[in-house]
């Protein structure tokens, strides 16, 4: 008798909203220096996603590795046809190094999908989306939702250098207009955006903002929504521990009717409102 | 079939593994099936609301983690009015974490907590008590009889006792508890800890320190439900660091009537499912058809009490 192993099926969902699901690798490389994107051959059952919303991995212990608690990880890409569970991630600590192992054939425990993803509003036909990094795997599943939805969508993404830039042609597939800006070309600076945003706007482009992770994107969003009356959805970031919303661990605080809030990231998020984002 | 039931004191369990106060909201529902747990056991509440501690509110520690979450409390009104009636749905026992930071406030929340729907109380007195020195009820046999003593008048449900391991006197608080009125003790709660981030020497926590939880707890919890069984009559409830049914089994033999899991279901949210199967089928692969029959069967004859109940090291 196996007593050890651990039946991730065991559990079924009371209610089919997320699950504790093994899934297999199908692929693991790397994208530039920085990224690596993460491919999952992944049961359908967890593949009923919304842009947005997030995967919380157990990345593996290996003998240079021992991460004990789930990482979390936006969905790059979602794919029932093909059964498969996209991320895009950067190799920063003990987590996302022991991700980096992860060899083809592989198996990975995923739990979710999780939290509450973005919103495209009927009447919101123009969509502008700024992102820097790997918030563009955060932002890849909204540009498909918005082609889904025959919307129209600007991406602006901004990175260090161009060799970084990546998912361009993804956007670019996606029918949207994408404006690339970077620190190495002097063109990323806030200033510089903010006007770029301010022209589209001013074309009657711009319906909805979106962008995901830094405090200078939010605030830059919030000047330029508050400005314009333009309302705008910002995907945040919390260290979690449960990412289910038993724990409590990730809370933010937020702008509500006057009074400041805590909301926990991974179930009243990770998508907040922008304008009730609050820096950090 | 196995026979899988526990008893606590007056109340059944269909089988001895429930939730670990503050691991554990309706949130799980998500994720998995509910209505197969012994109990439910709802995150710590207060009287008032309160916010809870600054973030980073947690932190891994090879294998295990520290957190400092506090008590982030909605109050009292909002937890009858929603949480309870979540509950109702279940055929299972509600078990309802309550603290406070003095004695009065412990037994009005106590007495106003005592509605239908609640079917036991269990007090967290590993938190500070403001009137004496700021140190946890449950590390003083004195400061945990008072507080029992106050809350044992003003509820007839049930009250369950969580004691804490940040004491040097683990029988002794066990026993003024029971001598107080406590139904049963759960043992334990978290161990206060620090770790600190080398490259920027701040301490990993907002809250500088916090407590301590998952597999590097669980010999020191076991070896506190342990010296609790042998202490008191009344029933004992293992917590800490239970992640494999081999972990319930241990707490079971060293005399636990049913244990709590909580950090490791932030690992896999389907453990505690797991861990019914699990057990059903090591109890078959045993021969025992029976779940209480492995209750405090720890061969410890030899052991004189001086050794069971000593707190040096050894
Ligand atoms: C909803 C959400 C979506 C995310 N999506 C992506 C994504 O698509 N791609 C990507 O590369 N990264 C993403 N992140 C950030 C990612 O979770 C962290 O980079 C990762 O947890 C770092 O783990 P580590 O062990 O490598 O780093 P360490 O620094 O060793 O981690 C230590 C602890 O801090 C936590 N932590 C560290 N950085 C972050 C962070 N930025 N956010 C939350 N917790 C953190 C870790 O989870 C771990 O518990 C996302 C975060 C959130 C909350
Ligand atoms: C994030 C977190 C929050 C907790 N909150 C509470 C709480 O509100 N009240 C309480 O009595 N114990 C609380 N605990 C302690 C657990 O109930 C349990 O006693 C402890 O974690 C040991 O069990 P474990 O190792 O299985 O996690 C908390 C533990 C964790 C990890
Ligand atoms: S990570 Fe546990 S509540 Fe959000």
């Amino acid at each position: 008798m196996e007593l050890k192993q651990r039946n991730a099926e065991a559990g079924t969902s009371a209610n089919g909203r997320a699950f504790e699901a093994e899934t297999r690798v199908k692929s693991n490389r790397e994208v530039n220096g920085e990224y690596r994107q993460l491919i999952l051959d992944a049961p359908q059952k967890i593949l009923d996603c919304q842009p947005g919303q997030f995967f919380h991995l157990l990345c593996p212990v290996t003998s240079k590795h021992q991460p004990y608690l789930r990482r979390p990880m936006s969905i790059y890409g979602y794919f029932p046809e093909k059964g498969e569970l996209h991320f895009l991630y950067k190799v920063t600590g003990e987590g996302t190094q022991a991700l980096a192992e992860l060899n083809e054939g592989d198996t990975l425990n995923v739990l979710g999908p999780l939290g509450v993803g973005y919103t495209i509003r009927d009447d919101w036909n123009n969509i502008l989306l700024l992102a820097r990094g790997v918030g563009l795997a955060t932002l890849a599943p909204l540009a498909h939702e918005a082609r889904r939805l025959g919307r129209k969508l600007t991406a602006i993404c901004s990175a260090r250098n161009p060799d970084v830039l990546m998912s361009i042609d993804l956007f670019t597939e996606m029918g949207a207009e994408v404006i690339t800006v970077t620190d190495t070309e002097g063109t990323s600076d806030l200033e510089n955006v903010a006007s770029i945003i301010r022209t589209k706007i001013a074309n009657g482009e711009v319906d909805a903002l979106y962008t995901c992770g830094s405090n200078r994107m939010l605030k830059l969003l919030q000047d330029v929504g508050a400005e314009y009356g333009i309302p705008g959805e910002i995907a945040l970031e919390q260290q979690m521990a449960c990412g289910v919303g038993m724990c409590q661990c990730c809370v933010r605080s937020f702008r509500r009717s006057g009074k400041i809030t805590h909301e926990r990231v991974c179930r009243e998020g990770p998508v907040f409102d922008i304008q009730e984002a609050m820096g950090w | 079939m196995v026979n899988l039931t526990t008893k606590i004191g007056a109340l059944t369990l269909r089988n001895p593994i429930m939730p670990a106060s503050g691991t554990f909201s309706e949130d799980l529902a998500d994720v998995i099936d509910l209505s197969v747990l012994g109990a439910h056991v709802t995150k710590t509440v207060t009287r008032e609301k309160r916010g809870g501690n600054p973030t980073p509110r947690v932190c891994e520690v090879r294998g295990s983690m520290l957190n400092s979450i506090g008590i982030p409390s909605k109050g009292i009104d909002h937890f009858i009015q929603n949480v309870i009636p979540f509950y109702k749905a279940y055929d299972v026992p509600l078990i309802v974490s309550i603290s406070a930071h003095n004695i009065d406030d412990f037994a009005r929340i106590c007495e106003e907590i005592s509605v239908p729907g609640v079917d036991v109380i269990e007090v967290n007195i590993s938190c500070p008590n403001i009137e004496e020195d700021g140190k946890a009820f449950a590390m003083r046999p004195s400061s945990t009889h008072k507080v029992m003593t106050k809350l044992r008048a003003v509820s007839d449900l049930p009250l369950w006792a969580k004691l804490t391991p940040n004491t040097g006197e683990t029988t002794e608080v066990a026993q003024a508890a029971q001598d107080a009125g406590a139904d049963a003790l759960v043992v334990s709660n978290t161990l206060l800890s620090m770790a600190i981030d080398i490259h920027s020497r701040k301490p990993k926590l907002g809250n500088l320190m916090g407590g301590l939880s998952g597999p590097s707890l669980k010999p020191i919890a076991l070896r506190m439900a342990y010296q609790c069984a042998k202490a008191v009559d009344i029933p004992v409830i293992g917590c800490g660091g239970i992640s494999t049914v081999e972990d319930v089994v241990e707490y079971l033999i060293a005399g636990a009537t049913a244990v709590q899991v909580g950090t490791a279901t932030f690992i896999n949210p389907t453990t505690m499912v797991t861990l019914i199967s699990n057990l059903e089928r090591f109890l078959e692969s045993q021969n025992i058809s029976n779940v209480r029959e492995l209750i405090g069967t720890v061969r410890d004859n030899d052991a004189a009490d001086s050794v069971v109940f000593m707190e040096a090291a050894p």
